[in-house]
């Protein structure tokens, strides 16, 4: 076995710390990253833990092979129980941060139980000190980053860290390392505040021997010539993930005003275009740890109080959740973009819930008394919403109600209409993204079962709008998917397909943007294969690889079966998919909304592929199968 | 015929991978700790800079070395260290300039950039071309075509 990381068991409450070595055998099971954190959360998580008790569990789970000569090797996943949905809680996030705590000695940091005062977390080189941080509480995560690099005295550390919001416990507090690097969904900085955790700092000069480093590298550059040949990593090289954002508006496949319309309504959506964001803000690109596609912006505020201030982004994702309830151009929405970032506030997530209650105000459900004298109407947009991210960050005034995220705002909001959970829109309480899934069944299916909540980044099946060949799908897929979009036929597999194989590239560590997620053309499992033989010197076919994606994501499932009862029920999008048809767009896309039939008839498909029950439950043969039922090794 | 290693600063994105590919293919490990290259940042400026022994005309390590285990690749152009000669007194690592000298601490003896025998990985793996092996003879000609570039823009053509 070439790669050593080791696991660290971190007693906050105690003050002390174990090491562990990872058992061979989990390696083939789990891989790392994803895979290990599934692991260690089902056996480490008191079951029932109050997610902001000091019970639950916060992890930084760096991938089986984060740090090596893999193509853009770079991702951590930070993992517990989420505050925001009770299930589990998982962002992942790019950057220099999991690289480095490979080479500091450790894969997995679980941290328990929790301090009495602030601490952050300093590991080096095989050892992990808990060191005081009352004099960062408070501080943003850009000066956090700063002030602790300073007193280390050593400016290749590298931080992870939480804002204000993850310190007041506000569910959508994310953990953010660099300019803008985040794991930003589930909360996971809400759990950090709650353990008050302010920041991890890594730094390590042990190298991570590879079984067969001669072969390793040469085939690092077979795969990375082989990613750079594609047009969607040119495309990403210039435009970032915002390259597509054009082609999904234009055709009216992004959600405004919170899905009541698919046309922008806000203006001239041409100031919104990545074009002109290069022509106005741009200042240069940036990767992560041995990426060669460096798909992230750098610019520089222009305006405003952070005036000046170097930034990073844009993501299509936040282009649509800022532009989805009024910010119509780039000022305002890199102001508020930065500004969450340093107040560590997951945008996805919040800007969903922001658009929610503005249609709550715009229906009269709610008002300026409830909001706290906040007139939340769309063309106040712009007024409102650094307000709004202030008052999360600081779990105050209506930002209080926001700070409980989609399932604590509707408890809260419901006394007011029984309407408020039609117009909330989440997926086990994680909010929805901006995408329209209504035309397309299939990503209605993943964004429902997605075991982290409303997601894209845990299925998303863009080969679908690519109208590839059938026999190449059928190929691909390993049964009939029909090729139109809008069809139901063979989505189930597609989705199940995409789940396990996106566990996998987690469980690697390698970045998701480099696979099938954008190309059929990028890595997939059969080069993932060869990653492994060179580097860790595992052996794995493609099936028996596909297959640790089904064991990840099946536990990940019994997890949420296990902390919050999630069945059948909880693998439903939003109603609005299924009763409000598109308004606008041509004929392929006008007037659509899911079945509820055949998606129901989808849903059993998609049970019966991964061996679940059809109540959603994975059932003991599967369990067995998959080697669920062991006794914990560590 | 001679070479040089030239760095365009504004093109390095600060991915690394120079680093650990250096590690990888002269370790055989992924450390960049160990690597002969390093980016130095600046990364709240948006600044990267790779840094890398300059293969100097009249090198301060050679100069400096005790036992003169150090001399010149004539064929590359580039500096080597003999470590059948080599003591480890570490001198050249403290009077080079530039920290072109490497401690490497998993074999207990000093390192440099020896030019990978002619195929850096460093080079070879940068995509943005921010890192270039090129002929020493003719190193400048790119630059000057470059300020070239910048004049015939800011005064247009002779029409």
């Amino acid at each position: 076995m070439a790669l050593k990381g080791k696991v660290a068991i971190i007693d906050l409450s105690k003050g002390e710390v174990t090491k562990k070595s990872i058992p061979e055998k989990l390696r083939h099971l789990f891989l790392g990253g994803r895979g290990m954190a599934a692991y260690l959360l089902y056996h480490h998580l008191k079951p029932g833990a109050d997610p902001f008790g000091p019970d639950n569990v916060l992890m930084a789970n760096a991938g089986l092979l984060t740090g090596t000569v893999a193509p853009a090797a770079s991702r951590t996943q930070m993992t517990g129980k989420s505050p925001e949905t009770g299930a589990i809680g998982r962002g992942n996030m790019g950057g220099f941060f999991g690289a480095e705590l490979k080479f500091a000695g450790f894969e997995h940091l679980v941290f328990k139980g929790a301090s009495k005062k602030p601490v952050y977390a300093y590991v080096h080189d095989g050892e992990i000190e808990i060191r005081d941080a009352s004099h960062l509480w408070g501080r943003d995560t850009i000066e956090t980053q700063k002030i602790i690099k300073e007193e280390l005295g050593d400016k290749e550390v590298q931080v992870a860290c939480i804002g204000i919001a993850g310190e007041n416990m506000s569910v959508f507090g994310n953990i953010r390392t660099g300019l803008k690097n985040a794991a930003g969904r589930t909360g996971t900085g809400c759990i950090a505040g709650s353990k008050k955790l302010k920041a991890i700092a890594v730094r390590g000069t042990q190298g991570l021997s590879l079984a067969h480093p001669k072969e390793a590298l040469e085939y690092s550059k077979k795969a990375i010539d082989k990613i750079m040949m594609t047009k969607v990593a040119k495309a990403m090289t210039v435009d970032g993930t915002s390259y597509i954002w054009n082609v999904t508006n234009a055709s009216g496949l992004l959600e405004w005003m919170n899905g009541q319309t698919n046309k922008f309504p806000f203006g001239d959506w041409h100031n919104m275009t990545i074009e002109k964001f290069h022509d106005e803000f741009n200042v240069g690109m940036v990767g992560c740890f041995g990426c060669t596609v460096h798909c992230r912006h750098q610019f520089r505020l222009k305006e405003g109080p952070l005036a000046g201030e170097l930034g990073e982004g844009p993501e299509y994702n936040t282009q649509t959740a800022m532009g989805s309830f009024g910010l119509n151009n780039w000022g305002d929405m890199l102001y508020n973009w930065h500004l969450a970032n340093i107040y560590g506030i997951d945008t996805t997530g919040w800007c969903n819930l922001v658009r929610g209650c503005m249609e709550l105000y715009q229906r009269g459900i709610i008002n300026k008394e409830i909001t706290g004298g906040l007139d939340l109407s769309w063309e106040n947009a712009q007024e409102i919403t650094p307000i709004l991210l202030e008052l999360t960050a600081k779990n105050e005034g209506f930002g209080a109600i926001l700070a409980k995220g989609h399932l604590g705002a509707i408890k809260e909001l419901s006394k007011y209409s029984d309407q408020v959970g039609y117009y909330i829109m989440h997926c086990k309480g994680l909010g929805k993204l901006g995408n329209v899934d209504r035309v397309q069944p299939s990503f209605s299916l993943g964004i429902a079962t997605s075991t982290r909540g409303a997601d894209h980044l845990t299925s998303r099946p863009a080969l679908d709008h690519y109208h590839l060949p059938e026999d190449v799908l059928e190929k691909l897929y390993g049964g009939r998917v029909s090729s139109d979009y809008r069809s139901y036929e063979g989505k189930a597999r597609m989705v199940r397909w995409h789940e396990n194989t996106y566990a996998v590239v987690d469980a690697l560590g390698t970045c998701k943007f480099q696979t099938v997620f954008f190309s059929p053309n990028l890595p997939s499992l059969n080069e993932w294969v060869h990653y492994l033989r060179y580097i860790a010197g595992l052996e794995f076919t493609v099936d028996e690889l596909f297959e640790v994606g089904e064991r990840i994501y099946t536990l990940e499932k019994m997890i949420n079966h296990r902390e919050a009862g999630h069945t059948r029920k909880d693998d439903y999008p939003p109603e609005r998919s299924f009763k409000e048809g598109l308004p606008y767009g041509l004929g392929p896309v006008k007037g659509k909304h899911i079945e509820r039939k055949k998606y129901d008839k989808m849903l059993d498909e998609y049970y019966a592929l991964h061996g679940w029950d059809n109540n959603g439950v994975p059932t003991p043969e599967t369990l067995k199968h998959l080697e669920l039922d062991m006794e914990p090794l560590i | 015929m001679e070479k040089m290693i030239l760095v365009d600063y504004k093109k390095c994105t600060g991915c690394r991978l120079c680093e650990n590919v250096c590690s990888v293919h002269n370790e055989g490990v992924c450390n960049p700790s160990l690597a002969r290259i390093k980016i130095i940042k600046w990364e709240w400026d948006g600044m990267q800079i790779p840094t890398i022994c300059q293969q100097c005309l009249e090198p301060a390590c050679m100069e400096v070395c005790p036992v003169k285990a150090i001399s010149k690749d004539k064929e590359l152009g580039c500096i080597k260290i003999n470590h059948e000669k080599c003591i480890g007194c570490r001198l050249c690592l403290a009077y080079c300039p530039f920290g072109g000298i490497v401690y490497n601490f998993s074999r207990g003896e000093v390192s440099k950039c020896e030019f990978c025998d002619g195929d850096p990985m460093c080079v070879k793996y940068c995509e943005t071309k921010a890192i270039q092996f090129v002929d020493a003879n003719t190193a400048d000609v790119k630059k000057k075509r470059s300020l070239g570039a910048t004049i015939l823009k800011a005064v247009g053509s002779r029409e």
